[in-house]
């Protein structure tokens, strides 16, 4: 059986994006966005699951950092065959950059204690760095293994990886205890399980709890399982210093509307003498031919 | 000290193109910031490759020519250039946005506590003025990259860590050779000092490393598909077109991601950034992300059944109606008219 941590993150859907996506501070506004499971942060659950299905006794504990509503990937993960889910909130992590974010990742990653392989998506769709992951494994001082797309075998304290690169592949072995950051043409996640999807469909963290009923919370305390676990930066023993904007090496100075220097443009209809005209026009100045 | 540092990529024998052309602009921000420009090369057998690079106005390069840096893997390239990043204290440093670049430097970035900020499309020095902390820095280097969503650009600083790091894609910036005579000072570190036993546990077993097929980078004539153009059999009108004129097919991110053509067609940000003689944009609104890696095509014509498309602005023909109807149109008028 192996430990496995899943680093995940809920993200605005980048595909919906409207006007009140940037705050004044050059932040993004996340409440403003529909948010959904960052999706290469599904293809490395859907690895972990792979590992899970070939040794059952396998734990796969999700961790997200966000604020209360990043719950809502945790049990998307449960439904789908995560174990357990962490959720790091703390209005001390807001503005963190990557470097930030990857300390207090690595602070709760501790806290968790024991594990055999940390994944997590190559990059968030909202931000597109790709550094979280190198950065968490460099503070945890483990090995990293980054751009996977399917794991070769697994035997004991081995793994050996495909990863793929811009022009071609590699595979790679390593001891555990590792980070693998999943590339998107890794498998895809599996879907919900109905089962599944029913057991947890009430796990709720600390935060939710509080505006909850007398009997939901009676049913908590029956199935300890429905708990999520909710840390702060506290409860993982993070220095304040190296969080949030203060944290941050990186600053925004300024955030820029881009006005294109607008051409003028010549507007032509798809009749065929417009198209005709254009041809002859590019063969004439020899832009093509 | 406080110099400008390019780690250079060597990869299949020779220095990567980004490589070169990170040192180009790593040469005008030295000049403007009065200090060295260096380089980094790691790995095997790279007798002569001074001569290389060089050329580009570098003042120092340090070479580690050792079997245990080829190929590359990240803790032995992580543990000798942060230990020489320890002794030397570059202001700047600069990487390209490749796979190696984007696995080495945030594990660089963490362990020396500096900033990184990915796939910058331009590099400026100017002064930041922190107001909560009244104070003002001077000579800083401006991180410019697309930020999240619609047609916003951020600049990001690093106010007070060291050093300032950025990648850059391929093809963003413009490589110039400064002087064929060059002659730069050459250091070797010894590089035992730096690795430990446990920086080699990573072994490659295999490696396939397939040169690319597509040159979009040096083609006159691009004809780049986005997602109005709907599905991948319509992707065949354009590279039919592009056989008929000469012409290399590329897409933007979004028909990439829906599945219409590969990833190494993406034009863009977080793709290639081109320059061509004409450029003829089918389906495509026209992000931001998408602009940065072609806003310095020559022509641009746009073909959308979008009035509005964003991208129209930027062209000197916009077509409107379906590329469908479009498409083989100037085929047939292109054979028709060329002598």
């Amino acid at each position: 059986m192996y430990k496995i941590i899943v680093l995940a993150k809920q993200v605005p859907d980048t595909r919906n994006v409207g006007k009140d996506a940037m705050k004044a501070d050059g932040t993004v506004n996340r409440a403003a966005l529909p948010a959904i499971f960052n999706p290469e942060d599904l293809n490395a659950l859907e690895l972990a699951l792979e590992i899970k299905d070939r040794y059952p006794e396998t734990r796969i504990t999700l961790l997200t950092m966000g604020p209360v509503r990043a719950a809502e990937i945790l049990r998307e993960g449960m439904y789908r065959g995560a174990d357990a889910g962490v959720l790091l909130t703390d209005k001390a992590f807001a503005g963190s950059d990557t470097l930030a974010t990857s300390y207090a990742l690595s602070c709760a990653i501790r806290k968790i204690g024991d594990f055999d392989l940390i994944l997590a998506g190559r990059q968030a769709i909202d931000g597109d760095t790709a550094q979280v992951g190198p950065q968490v494994a460099e503070k945890l001082g483990i090995p990293q293994i980054t751009y996977a797309e399917e794991i070769i075998s697994l035997v004991e304290k081995t793994i050996r990886v495909k990863r793929r690169l811009e022009r071609g592949f590699e595979l790679v072995e390593s001891p555990l205890p590792v980070l693998i950051t999943a590339h998107s043409t890794a498998p895809e996640c599996r879907p919900r399980n109905a089962k599944r999807l029913m057991k947890y469909k009430r796990a709720t963290t600390l935060s939710e709890r509080h505006s909850a009923s007398d009997d939901y919370l009676a049913s908590h305390l029956e199935k300890s399982y429905l708990a999520i676990t909710e840390w702060c930066a506290k409860d993982v023993n993070s220095d304040l210093v190296q969080l949030g904007l203060g944290g941050s090496p990186t600053k925004v100075r300024q955030v820029e509307n881009i006005v294109f220097q607008a051409k003028e443009s010549k507007v032509l209809t798809a009749g065929d003498a417009d198209i005709e005209w254009l041809m002859q026009e590019l063969i004439a100045q020899h832009t093509i031919g | 000290m406080n110099n400008v540092c390019v780690y250079c990529e060597f990869e299949e024998g020779r220095i990567q193109d980004v490589s070169f052309e990170l040192l180009t602009k790593g040469r005008s921000l030295a000049n403007q910031l009065n200090c060295k420009l260096e380089a980094l090369v790691l790995g095997e057998g790279l007798a002569g490759i001074e001569d290389e690079i060089s050329k580009y106005g570098v003042d120092s390069i340090y070479i580690a020519d050792d079997k245990r840096l080829y190929p590359y893997t990240t803790l032995p390239h992580t543990a000798v250039a942060v230990g020489l990043f320890k002794e030397t204290k570059p202001q700047i440093v600069l990487m390209g946005a490749t796979s190696i670049g984007r696995d080495l430097g945030p594990r660089i970035s963490s362990s020396l506590t500096s900033g990184l900020t990915a796939d910058c499309t331009n590099l400026e020095i100017g002064e930041y003025e922190d107001k909560k902390a009244g104070r003002t820095y001077e000579h800083l280097l401006y991180q410019i990259r697309p930020a999240f969503g619609g047609n916003i650009v951020a600049t990001i600083v690093n106010p007070d860590n060291r050093p300032q790091m950025a990648t850059v894609r391929e093809g963003v910036m413009k490589k110039e050779i400064i002087s064929e005579t060059h002659k730069a000072e050459v250091i070797r570190p010894d590089i035992g000092q730096y690795l430990r036993e446990e920086d080699l546990v990573v072994k490659i077993i295999e490696r396939q490393i397939e040169s690319s097929k597509i040159n979009l980078k040096n083609s006159s004539i691009i004809i780049a598909g986005g997602y109005g153009v709907g599905s991948k059999e319509n992707f065949n009108l354009l590279y039919e077109l592009a056989h008929t004129i000469g012409a290399e097919v590329g897409a933007s991110r979004a028909a990439v991601d829906a599945g219409f053509t590969d990833k190494e067609r993406q034009i863009g940000q977080t793709g290639i950034t081109v320059r061509p003689k004409l450029y003829i944009a089918c389906g495509i609104s026209g992000q931001i992300q998408h602009i940065a890696g072609m806003q310095d095509s020559a022509m641009v014509i746009s073909i959308n059944n979008d009035a509005n498309a964003p991208i129209n602005k930027l062209a000197d023909y916009v077509i409107q109606g379906n590329l469908e109807n479009i498409i083989p149109k100037m085929i047939r008028y292109y054979k028709k008219n060329i002598k």
